[in-house]
């Protein structure tokens, strides 16, 4: 199972084997990892599963399409970064055995 | 992982009480945690239950809220299938039916609401249905084939989205609302109209200013809705779907202070300082309006969650958070920040003829209260932020495309 690593805000590393085809969001609900909130559940509707992508990831994930609701959820998340990301859009294969995600300061 | 002698009940596994338990162990408590339930399953989200589950794009897995291994992995004791009937305050333990007593140092209530039933003549038929529970959504699910009527009593947000699932499967849906529009309770008439439109246009029969005479059946089964003018309206199955009413009743039996909900403060803490209440079944302070309110909401219940196990952990309590809510129709999404308290003028963002528009509702001097947005996420996102910093914008500004979302919210 492809491992991904979480790192909170406060630096706290977690390192989590995710099943393909779930979400990035929900390896982390599923472990408990604190620091994404994933209030609507994965319908990308709230923006409370942000997180930054590693710079070593960022080519292989990609940003979000430009005026996806993705992309315009997080043109107004809390303190988005060129490396924003929702983790409830990206869906875990094999390519993503490694990945490292970092949380931002809050969801709200 | 349990070093801590002591104990959490929560009383009621939905959505805010599995997550009450999950945000304890995020949040480090030590102790036991005993979440007590009245379904046979795992904690679950309901949202789907009336969208994605009903047109069978949902598995059990992917509504849970969390797999079977996190309960056992996080050392969450789970009582399932079996209930609290009393609290014993004085001794600070729970009963459930088998007579059984289950102590605790700080209980948490998460008790939920339930559906408002209709006090009318055949409302204990077969194939009259409610949607709050699982087995209510796959009892809804077995009738709604191609070709079934559903009459819908209540034009709500489980009615219209139950209507929307059940298009989507080829039935035939007829929506009966009381009052002269849908949405009465929780949208603005500009809303009521554009979504009552577009169900039109759905193929959904919407009677409005319809009052329900008589559930009509035979051999102890729906065949149609009488309305009060006489009429009827056959259907196969009838969802009733006319608001919910918050579970208090362990609460007020107690002595707790209730007041449609349990009355709650910002820590989700009750006037027992031991019991805190979270979800649909509280009363709670609304800070950015400085009122007193009852939510039905995920996005409160997670609240609230987090209020009470930061307020059990020794945390600094959450920064409060917007109110808002979420529906999905066919190919609409529409999302509310805030509530429209006080207002006075609404401002229209977009062209709602194209179904791509933001409803802002103002007060007097300008103030944001709330903004309902369809299909339009900048919207929904700026306005929460408008919302949340109190920000006042006239209609001109508002109404001006070629200003940005960014520019408003700023």
């Amino acid at each position: 199972m492809p491992k991904i690593t979480y790192i909170e805000h406060n630096g706290s590393a977690h390192a989590i084997e995710v099943p393909i085809g779930k979400s990035v969001m929900q390896g982390a609900v599923d472990n408990n990892v604190p620091g994404i909130d994933a209030d609507c559940g994965g319908e990308c509707a709230c923006a409370t599963c942000h997180v930054y992508i590693d710079a070593a990831w960022l080519d292989r994930i990609g940003l979000p399409v430009p005026g996806s609701q993705e992309a315009s959820m997080l043109s107004f998340a809390a303190v988005t970064q060129p490396d924003s990301r929702l983790s409830c859009q990206i869906h875990v294969t094999d390519a993503h055995d490694g990945l490292i995600v970092r949380m931002p300061e809050g969801q709200h | 992982m349990v070093q801590d002698s002591r104990q959490i009940v929560i009383a009621g596994a939905g959505h805010a009480g599995g997550s009450a338990a999950a945000m304890l162990r995020q949040l480090g408590w030590q102790g036991a945690i005993v979440l007590i339930g009245e379904e046979p399953i795992l904690p679950y989200q309901r949202p789907p239950l009336s969208k994605a589950w009903l047109k069978g794009e949902a598995t059990a897995e992917s509504l849970a809220l969390r797999p079977p291994a996190f309960y056992s992995d996080a050392a969450i004791g789970l009582r399932l299938d079996t209930r609290v009937t009393c609290i014993d305050r004085p001794a600070k333990a729970v009963l459930l039916p088998n007579g059984e007593a289950v102590s605790y140092d700080y209980l948490i209530l998460a008790l939920g609401a339930r559906a408002r039933r209709l006090s009318l003549p055949g409302a204990d038929l077969g194939g009259v249905l409610e949607l709050r529970t699982a087995v209510d959504a796959d009892r809804l699910k077995a009738v709604l084939r191609p070709g079934a009527r559903l009459a819908v009593v209540g034009g709500g947000y489980i009615g219209l989205e139950a209507a929307a699932s059940a298009r989507a499967l080829g039935a035939e849906v007829v929506i009966i609302e009381r009052e002269s529009r849908v949405l009465a309770r929780v949208a603005c008439p500009i809303l009521s109209d554009f979504f009552q439109a577009f169900h039109r246009r759905q193929g959904v029969t919407i009677e409005v200013a319809a009052q329900v005479a008589a559930l009509e059946g035979l051999d102890g089964r729906i065949t149609g809705v009488r309305l009060g003018d006489g009429r009827v309206v056959p259907c196969d199955a009838a969802l009733i779907g006319v608001g919910a009413v918050a579970n208090e009743e362990l609460a007020r039996d107690a002595g707790l202070t209730c007041a449609n909900g349990i009355a709650v403060d910002l820590s989700a803490r009750t006037d027992d300082p031991a019991i805190f209440a979270i979800g649909d079944c509280t009363s709670r302070p609304l800070p950015l309006y400085g009122r007193i309110g009852r939510l039905e909401s995920v996005p409160n219940a997670l609240e609230q969650a987090k209020q009470a196990a930061a307020s059990i952990c020794g945390k600094p309590a959450p920064a409060p958070e917007v109110p808002w809510f979420w529906s999905d129709q066919y190919d609409l999404r529409l999302q509310i920040a805030g509530m429209p308290f006080d207002t006075t003028e609404i401002a229209v963002r977009g062209d709602i003829s194209t179904g791509t528009f933001a409803l802002f509702h103002l007060t007097a001097d300008g103030t944001v209260q709330a903004v309902e947005a369809v299909n339009a996420a900048p919207e929904f996102m700026g306005g929460r932020r408008i919302v949340q910093r109190r920000k006042r914008l006239t209609r001109v500004q508002i109404e001006d495309v070629s200003i940005s979302m960014h520019e408003l919210a700023a």
